[in-house]
């Protein structure tokens, strides 16, 4: 939706949370690279909501299963525990009221998981400790005036929501610079300094 | 029928020798199997004309019912008897193409009330000898779709593979998986909606108004007069023909530019391109249709709210549906807007179906279902595919 799908190395994390034969709701499915995965690796029976028509008319003509739709505005219409798994990838900070969605992804899904991009890493701080501006990377390639992402978080605040909505942490992962996991028995400091993104497994 | 001279018959328009004898295969229902209707009355005898295409597998599993919209008929990808022109799914249908007969057996009926061979109000009423004109009970989409059902038994298949229709059409689409869900694998309606809207139905009225404004409709008997209202239906369709349009697009296409002169007429004359663009639509209508069909598919639209057919809650129309959707709307179709086929995406979200959703982006307006669009065609193989995939359907 909002992040180059070439640096996508969550994709595979987060594959491998997910129960095979799952019913999975992917909110947020952009061109349904994530979607595809799931369908071919774990037989999911897989559906998308994506906000970009351009997207879901590529998935769609890809034989998936999407609809054109607002995680801000269009979850309210899925029933309680429809899914299995519910999948929040890349997407919290592009959200409007990312507090309401989580809870609706709790309340849709018997779990969801949660990839986000973490503005605690130390390059975020760097840029904003040395330069003064807000940081540029690979991850996060948009200046801040056209950026989609308007509601950042560092891997601490997220741990901080999920208390705040009653989710409870089955599991999660950090991803270093180079897509790689750091340490099961880090600290979170540790990963919210060196975690260029999370991914969490949660649960109500 | 034998009453009619060949003289009286050349009089007549176009369509009429279809109505009782189509050139279509006709399958007839007896007294034994009467069509219950809405209406709280029965019909019986009745037929439908239907038109098949591809080879129906020995499964029975591969078969696509096209449902046709408002003036459509079952001549969906063959050269029409009427008009002579290609069928008016022609660019979809066929071998090789997008919904490919080499691979699936499409079906494809004339509704009941329409007049191409279905029974409808020029077809003879049997207990007077006569058309029926307005005898016919007043039809709905379910009782059409009730009618499709018996004709796919008649077939022999239990389940369809795909039922896919657009406005109308897809309407009945709705109906279809709605009413017989574990008979229909995967449903595509376009361009259409769960209901008619209030200026949907005004449209029709307007229509219906000129065609019974005009003295030669009389009373719907106008059989008894051998004149036929053409005046009134040419109007009713010329009104029709610029809901199926987007503003943009008849500008872009006529703009002011003047028909024929260079300049104005001073009269009422055409003077501009649209104007004889619609005189042209209208005239060549009532060529290939019946006004009093025209009636009762305006009616059947009209009447058409799935939610109301389920306690007020569209969602309860599909509770616990296996039929996998696809549905697709037209940025510039302000008679099915993108809102309309998003309420059922709603519904289903909350029936907790499998769905797919596309918006197109055209300026064609709600005729767009109709033509050349490329990523109408990208969804509707995208989806079909998959869906062949888990039904089990390989590639041929």
């Amino acid at each position: 939706m909002s992040v180059n799908v070439a640096h996508r190395v969550d994709l595979q994390v987060v594959a491998d949370f997910i129960a095979p034969r799952a019913k999975v709701l992917d909110v947020g499915s952009g061109d349904g690279l994530l979607l595809e995965l799931l369908q071919n690796d774990k037989q999911v029976d897989g559906r998308g909501v994506e906000l970009s028509q351009r997207g879901v008319n590529e998935c769609v003509s890809r034989g998936l299963s999407v609809i054109q739709g607002d995680a801000d505005r269009d979850l309210v219409f899925y029933p309680d525990k429809g899914f299995d798994f519910v999948i929040l990838s890349q997407t919290l900070q592009a959200t409007r009221n990312p507090k309401l969605v989580l809870d609706e992804l709790l309340r849709i899904g018997e779990r969801a998981i949660v990839s986000f991009p973490n503005f605690g890493h130390w390059r975020v701080r760097f840029s904003l400790f040395f330069f003064g501006r807000m940081p540029v990377t690979r991850d996060l390639p948009y200046s801040w005036y056209d950026t989609p992402n308007i509601h950042f978080c560092t891997i601490r605040d997220f741990v901080a929501l999920c208390d705040e909505v009653g989710a409870k942490v089955e599991k999660a992962t950090a991803l270093d610079a180079n897509g790689q996991k750091i340490g099961f028995n880090m600290p979170w400091w540790f990963w919210n300094f060196f975690g260029q993104q999370a991914v969490f497994l949660l649960r109500r | 029928m034998a009453m009619t001279t060949t003289a009286a018959k050349t009089a007549k328009a176009a369509w009429a020798n279809e109505a009782n004898d189509p050139s279509s295969p006709v399958v007839r229902f007896g007294l034994d199997k009467p069509l219950r209707l809405d209406a709280g009355t029965v019909l019986s005898p009745f037929q439908i004309a239907y038109q098949t295409y591809g080879e129906l597998n020995e499964a029975r599993s591969n078969a696509i019912l096209i449902c046709h919209a408002l003036t459509g008929d079952q001549h969906v990808a063959n050269r029409n008897p009427v008009t002579g022109k290609p069928g008016w799914w022609d660019v979809l249908i066929g071998p090789g193409k997008i919904i490919d007969t080499n691979r699936f057996f499409v079906i494809c009926s004339n509704v009941v009330g329409g007049c191409l061979g279905s029974t409808g109000p020029a077809s003879t009423n049997p207990a007077t000898g006569k058309p029926y004109g307005l005898d016919l009970p007043v039809i709905t989409i379910r009782d059409m779709v009730r009618a499709q059902v018996m004709l796919v038994d008649h077939f022999g298949i239990d389940r369809l593979f795909s039922v896919v229709g657009g406005s109308m059409g897809g309407m009945q689409v709705l109906e279809w998986a709605a009413s017989y869900p574990e008979r229909v694998f995967s449903a595509l309606p376009i361009a259409t909606g769960a209901r008619h809207s209030s200026q949907n139905i005004a449209f029709h009225e307007v229509g219906r108004q000129a065609v019974m404004a005009d003295p030669d409709w009389h009373g719907g008997k106008y059989f008894e007069t051998g004149r036929r209202p053409e005046k009134g239906l040419a109007v009713a369709r010329m009104a029709a023909h610029i809901t199926y349009l987007s503003e943009s697009a008849l500008h872009r296409k006529f703009g002011r530019n003047l028909q024929d002169r260079e300049a104005l007429t001073f009269g009422f004359d055409a003077d501009f391109q649209i104007e004889s663009y619609l005189r042209h639509q209208g005239m060549s209508f009532v060529d290939r249709f019946d006004a009093n069909s025209y009636l009762y598919m305006t009616r059947a639209m009209d009447y058409f709210d799935l939610a109301a057919d389920h306690g007020g809650r569209l969602a309860d129309a599909f509770t616990g549906t296996k039929t996998r959707f696809c549905l697709v709307s037209f940025t510039s179709d302000w008679l099915f807007p993108t809102e309309e086929s998003r309420a059922i995406v709603h519904a289903l979200n909350a029936a907790g179906a499998s769905v797919s959703f596309v918006e197109i982006e055209t300026d064609r307006g709600h005729d767009a279902f109709l033509l050349d669009e490329p990523e109408l065609f990208a969804a509707i193989r995208g989806f079909l595919q998959s869906a062949a995939r888990a039904r089990g359907l390989d590639q041929p």
